[in-house]
């Protein structure tokens, strides 16, 4: 079973986390530091797998993870979960947010975290891996998509500054981005220690 | 809830604008973290003033999704998000579901607020609505309403939409995971779900079987046959497109049915017999090579040896496990250690075909490769392992690697694991896995912060306290005990345990219980007993106990008897007759009247100090001092083999005890200085390192010795390189000495290796000696001295240095074959027979070859032929001679093929014509395609004369006409060894008359044409090939009369032709 899915940047800065089994919402915040500390250590030419993590269930616990260029996608499972199998469902994740958000990057993130959240919950129900075609999980966001669409009104306004955003070229921009300083309306936050 | 939202904020405006970097979003306190954001309090602001506006609500309750990941405090805002979910049009509805699932957990107040809702939108007619509940039910549902929505969600597995079928499914295994009794009724309506029409829902549905099959396996062995086909189907293709990823079909879905096939078919034949096939196909289909098929593998494999083995698929499954260990790409290679863990157990061989992989892996960059391999390691087997694996692996542990942070950190997961696994009481481990449990914790314990040493005491305690560990394990466990303790202020555990074991009847453990004791009134003199971590420091030892002079003078002047050798007293006794005789109960006096001796024999520490025995209590105090000194060092926890240096040093002091074990050391340590020259240069020191390291670490996997030839001589060499100590010259020529005394102590094979090589005046053993120290002159001379009497072997020895002579070009030469050289005597017998006798071209007459021998004869014509055994192939020479006075004219000469043996080039050959009473000849080369100990060549030649004439003939070849010496160096074979597969073994007795190990070597070496690649002691190394170029390796070594032999070789056959062949050696020998 899927324990937990946290993506977060390369600053530990979490960017998406979602929980199937119950942790207090302390114990999930250290979850996610502890995570990014065992992973954010470890060079790119090891392997995408570790064990431990204390917090989240110990030796049976398994950290399976992938590196794509400003944010690491952890996938916290228990025994019963294939390494491999895992590694590809995050792929697929990848693939998938990147064909509903054209060219996805950190900010679609940040600013649709309902999208991102939907779209998991296509692919990954309870814990359990409902689906993996990306075809089949487009067409279903797509689906729910043209609702949105006839709801239109304060959604479009962060859309468009997010298209507009992502028009300078976000990529080449240095890895830490500062959201404060981008003067959309997203809490100003301390960093993260 | 309004409270919370009211003491917010009242609290914000003090705080509004303040920012306090150093606070994490996570950090303890509510109204620092509320102040670490102005902007949180606008949104709750927001929040509390739009209750009533939905519109802005959906965009809030985003934001706090984003405020409550970072981890600011947001419970004011749940109640909205079920209002949200409650009153919002559709768009609304998802979000605020959204909100929900993510805000709460199961046993939330405000939960049970929101079942209304989800019993509304699941019978909804809109699809979406649909959906977004039965999500929300699979994340969070309390489980008391359960009864509430399961006929709905039981409805919505007859629904026409398949995605609606799926999500249905998936709900009810939420609910079976957290309430199974609920849903016992419906368990018929899973079977139904999993002969779906569509292959999403059937795929859900196994999650449930996989849960349940996991609970209770044999409750659902009637589905294997499903499964199986389902399997078979997917794997076949059966599958549309749509499922394929990466051109792979359904790769989640065969991973997971793999899994409920392992579980079905542990330890049941009968169901696992169903499955053999599927998993064939499985493995043969996975080609691609994509990390998918790779995940589709290790299931496989995992499965394989989960189920009752088929040795077929065990194969396969193996050889996949060489591709996941040897692949470059470090995932893979993770896996495949973790596989390789699972299955060694049952495959110990498998570890030791992997073994160079796994050296390098416990010196891999990554530590969880390091970590896997570590278990890899532990996992070799239970007690039926050799005692080196353990013992090595703590070496290994100890010493560590290069990098002190890298060692802290695998120390430390050592003792966390073992820890972890103490944790679960009852489990029964191998003694050997307790034993190396407790050297680590004790001697690491302290790296574990968290962890009280109490608990890792009363770990101990609970042990001890355990039946089934033996009185040795026990020792070890002591042992921990008391390092801890030194650690420690004081311990309530270890008091207990003193008073516990202070009456113990096993006089070992209360031995330890007193010292404890002892120790534990002296803290200072503890600590500095047991230092930490100094495992690998050497220790000085008095060996003469010259300390004690001040205390035994200042005993014998308060009268003390003077001290007497344990076997003077004995002795004593036994004259006055007023003593108990102790002689039929020998080892009973030893333990019950030494008990620091016995405690010395069994402790880790493998110290003995039996002959210190004494009556005299006073000084049996101090000898217990001294043997805890020794016992700080705690680096001689090894009896055999292990750190051989340090075992010598032991060995000086208690020379009479350890003689037997160290003139053996001796020998192995003499030679391989030797050795080293003419290893050296081709391989670059790391790796001779790296391969040392893996033949010690798995010496004695499978049989006994095996590589412990090279192996334990190399350690041995490695030990004194890497230490360099000053007395390294001095320790060697002590090793020479006892080389000789044990050579003259036991010189029987002696005799027999060394005057060939005295004789031969560049022999290596000779120089070899002389090698190893300047002293070792007098050995030479003195087996100069044996080799008089054994003048009979030196003619034979002179015989055949001749025959070296006579053919020194060949293969042979070094090899000593018996060549045959047709006598004169021999000829003129085949002269007077028949005036034609065929002889063989020049050429050829010098190469090793048969006698010609005649294989049919007619009255006009006859066969001979002869075998030539060249370097390189087998040439039958066959001689067609024509008795009859006129010529005769095509001649044919037909030999057959058979599977075995096979001519090559062209099988016919024709004479157009042979003229009268002249002879032909011609060669044929042979080769032998399967092995077999004897093949039979049909033939047939015909000639014309008066009249067509037919004969057959058959020609036997043995299949030691194909072997041929292998010439290589001992670590080539080291090399080669570790990469064969197929191997043999055999002991067979030897006679009487070959009772020494040189004169079977030589009978073999002889006989079989077998190249003598090192001889060591009572070990030998021979390689040969079968031609063309299929080699066999030999590795021989006798003990008590017999003679071990272990053939390896790429070939499944060709060891086992060979050893019959040296069966029939070892007894043609000794017949003669």
């Amino acid at each position: 079973m899927i324990k937990a899915i946290l993506i977060f940047n390369n600053h530990g800065k979490p960017r998406l986390s979602k929980f199937y089994q119950r942790y207090s919402e302390d114990t999930q915040q250290q979850i996610i530091r502890e995570t990014f500390h065992l992973v954010s250590k470890r060079d790119e030419n090891v392997c995408n797998f570790l064990e431990g993590g204390l917090l989240i269930g110990g030796s049976d616990n398994k950290l399976i993870y992938r590196h794509y260029a400003t944010l690491y996608f952890v996938f916290c499972v228990d025994s019963s979960e294939s390494e491999l199998g895992i590694l590809d469902l995050i792929q697929v994740f990848v693939e998938t947010l990147d064909k509903c958000f054209e060219n996805v990057c950190e900010l679609d993130l940040i600013f649709h975290v309902d999208k991102v959240h939907n779209i998991l919950a296509e692919m990954v129900m309870g814990g359990m891996v409902l689906e993996t075609n990306m075809n089949e999980i487009v067409t279903q966001i797509d689906a729910q998509n043209k609702l949105e669409k006839s709801e239109a009104g304060l959604a479009g306004a962060p859309a468009r500054a997010v298209s507009a955003v992502k028009n300078m070229n976000l990529p080449e921009i240095p890895r830490n981005i500062n959201i404060g300083d981008i003067s959309i309306k997203v809490p100003n936050l301390p960093t993260f220690k | 809830m309004s409270d919370v939202v009211e003491r917010t904020l009242s609290a914000l405006p003090g705080l509004l604008g303040q920012h306090e970097p150093g606070a994490g979003p996570g950090g303890a306190g509510g109204p620092g973290r509320v102040s670490a954001s102005s902007r949180l309090g606008s949104l709750i602001r927001s929040i509390t003033a739009l209750t009533s506006k939905h519109r802005l609500m959906k965009e809030c309750m985003v934001r706090l999704i984003y405020c409550e990941m970072l981890g600011y405090e947001s419970s004011f805002g749940y109640i909205h998000a079920i209002k949200l979910a409650q009153q919002g049009n559709l768009l609304e509805k998802r979000v605020g579901y959204l909100a929900v699932s993510l805000f709460l957990h199961e046993n939330h107040e405000l939960l049970l607020l929101l079942v209304n809702t989800v019993v509304k939108d699941l019978q909804s007619t809109n699809l979406v609505e649909v959906c977004m509940a039965l999500t929300v039910v699979s994340q969070i549902f309390p489980r008391e309403m359960i009864p509430a929505v399961l006929p709905l969600i039981e409805d919505k597995l007859q629904h026409s939409k398949e995605i609606i079928r799926r999500k249905a499914v998936q709900a009810l295994y939420k609910f079976y995971l957290i309430a199974p009794n609920q849903v016992q009724h419906i368990h018929d309506k899973f079977r139904k779900a999993l002969c779906d029409r569509d292959a999403g829902v059937m795929a859900a549905s196994l999650h449930i079987y996989l849960q349940m099959i996991k609970e209770n396996s044999s409750g659902y062995k009637d589905l294997t046959g499903s499964f199986v086909t389902i399997l078979k189907q997917v794997v076949g293709g059966k599958l549309s497109a749509d499922f394929n990823y990466h051109s792979v079909p359904a790769p989640w879905l065969q991973i997971q049915l793999l899994r409920i096939l392992g579980l079905l078919g542990k330890d049941d034949p009968r169901t696992s017999e169903l499955m053999y096939d599927v998993l064939d196909e499985s493995l043969r289909r996975a080609e691609i090579n994509h990390n998918i098929t790779y995940a589709i593998l290790f299931e496989c494999v995992q499965t394989i040896y989960t189920i009752y083995p088929k040795s077929e698929l065990l194969e396969k499954a193996a050889k996949c496990i060489g591709k996941f260990v040897l692949s470059p790409k470090i995932n893979l290679k993770y896996l495949g250690l973790k596989v390789l863990t699972y299955v060694i157990q049952q495959d110990p061989n498998l570890a030791l075909q992997h073994q160079m992989t796994i050296i390098e892996c416990l010196d891999h960059p990554d530590p969880i490769i390091k970590r896997e391999t570590m278990n890899a390691v532990f996992s070799v087997g239970g007690d039926v392992v050799h005692s080196d694996i353990p013992n090595n692996f703590l070496r290994l542990l100890a010493e560590g690697f290069d990098d002190e942070k890298e060692d802290h950190q695998l120390r430390m997961y050592a003792v966390q694991s073992y820890l972890a696994l103490l944790e679960e009481e009852d489990k029964l481990y191998p003694q050997k896995f307790l034993q190396v449990m407790s050297w680590v914790v004790g001697e690491y314990f302290s790296l574990v912060t968290d962890v009280e040493p109490e608990v890792i005491l009363t770990k101990l305690h609970n042990l001890l306290k355990k039946t089934f560990v033996t009185s040795e394990t026990k020792a070890w466990i002591m042992a921990a005990v008391t390092k801890i303790a030194s650690h420690t202020s004081c311990s309530k555990t270890v008091d207990e345990l003193i008073q516990e074991l202070s009456s113990s009847l096993d006089t070992c453990l209360r031995q330890y219980a007193f010292e404890l004791k002892h120790l534990c009134e002296d803290k200072a003199l503890m600590k500095s007993l047991l230092p930490f971590d100094a495992s690998c420091s050497d220790l000085v030892v008095d060996a003469s106990l010259s300390f004690l002079d001040g205390f035994v003078a200042e005993g014998l002047g308060h009268g003390a008897a003077p001290y007497k050798p344990h076997h003077q007293r004995q002795e004593e006794k036994l004259s006055q007759e007023k003593a108990l005789n102790f002689e039929p109960y020998g080892l009973s006096f030893a333990s019950s009247v030494s008990s620091s001796g016995v405690t010395g024999r069994q402790s880790p520490t493998g110290l003995s100090f039996g002959s210190d025995i004494s009556g005299n209590s006073a000084e049996t105090g101090h000898k217990e001092t001294n043997t805890l000194k020794l016992e700080g060092v705690r680096k001689l926890w090894g009896k055999e083999g292990y750190l051989p240096k340090k075992e010598n040093k032991i060995g000086k002091e208690n020379e009479q005890q350890t003689v037997p074990c160290e003139s053996l050391l001796a020998g192995q340590v003499g030679e391989p200085p030797a050795l080293q020259p003419d290893q050296g240069a081709s391989l670059s020191e790391e790796d001779k390192e790296k391969q040392q390291l893996a033949s010690t670490l798995f010496i004695g996997l499978g049989s006994s010795a095996g590589v412990s030839l090279m192996g334990k001589a190399d350690t041995a060499t490695q030990k004194f390189k890497r230490k360099s100590k000053i007395n390294e010259t001095q320790q060697l020529n002590e090793e020479a000495l006892d080389f000789q005394n044990s050579a003259a102590s036991d010189f029987g094979p002696l005799l027999d290796t060394v005057p060939i090589n005295v004789e031969d005046s560049e022999g290596s053993i000779h120089t070899r000696l002389r090698k190893v120290s300047p002293c070792s002159s007098d050995i030479v001379e003195d087996n100069l001295a044996f080799e008089t009497p054994q003048s009979l072997r030196k003619s034979v020895l002179d015989d055949r240095i001749s025959a070296n002579r006579l053919s020194q070009s060949s293969l042979f030469a070094d090899s000593n074959i018996e060549i045959f050289q047709p006598s004169p005597s021999a000829q003129c017998e085949s002269a007077s027979e028949t005036a034609l006798v065929p002889s063989l071209p020049e050429e050829l007459e010098e190469l090793p070859h048969s006698e010609v021998v005649r294989l049919c004869q007619s009255d006009a014509l006859a066969l001979y032929l002869c075998k030539v055994w060249t370097d390189d192939s087998l040439l039958l020479i066959a001689f067609v001679s024509n008795e009859t006075t006129s010529a005769l004219h095509a001649v044919n000469l037909v030999f057959e093929e058979t599977e075995h043996v096979q001519i090559l080039e062209s099988a016919t050959l024709q004479f157009p014509v042979i003229e009268a009473q002249s002879v032909e000849h011609c060669q044929k080369c042979v080769k032998m395609n399967k092995v077999c100990t004897k093949a039979i060549l049909p033939g047939s030649v015909s000639y014309q004369s008066e009249m067509e004439t037919h004969l057959e003939f058959s020609v036997t070849l043995s299949l030691m006409d194909f072997i041929r010496p292998m010439e290589m160096t001992t670590e080539d074979f080291g090399k080669l060894w570790l990469s064969l597969s197929n191997d043999v073994k055999q002991n067979i007795k030897m006679s009487s008359c070959q009772d020494s190990f040189p004169a079977a070597l030589d009978a073999l070496q002889q006989k079989l044409k077998l190249h003598r690649v090192d001889v060591i002691g009572n070990e030998g190394i021979l390689a040969c090939q079968l031609l063309p170029s299929v080699p066999c390796l030999l590795h021989c070594r006798t003990h008590s009369g017999m003679l071990a032999l272990w053939f390896r070789s790429p070939s499944a056959a060709l060891p086992d032709g060979l050893l019959y062949q040296c069966q029939k050696v070892m007894e043609e020998s000794s017949e003669q």
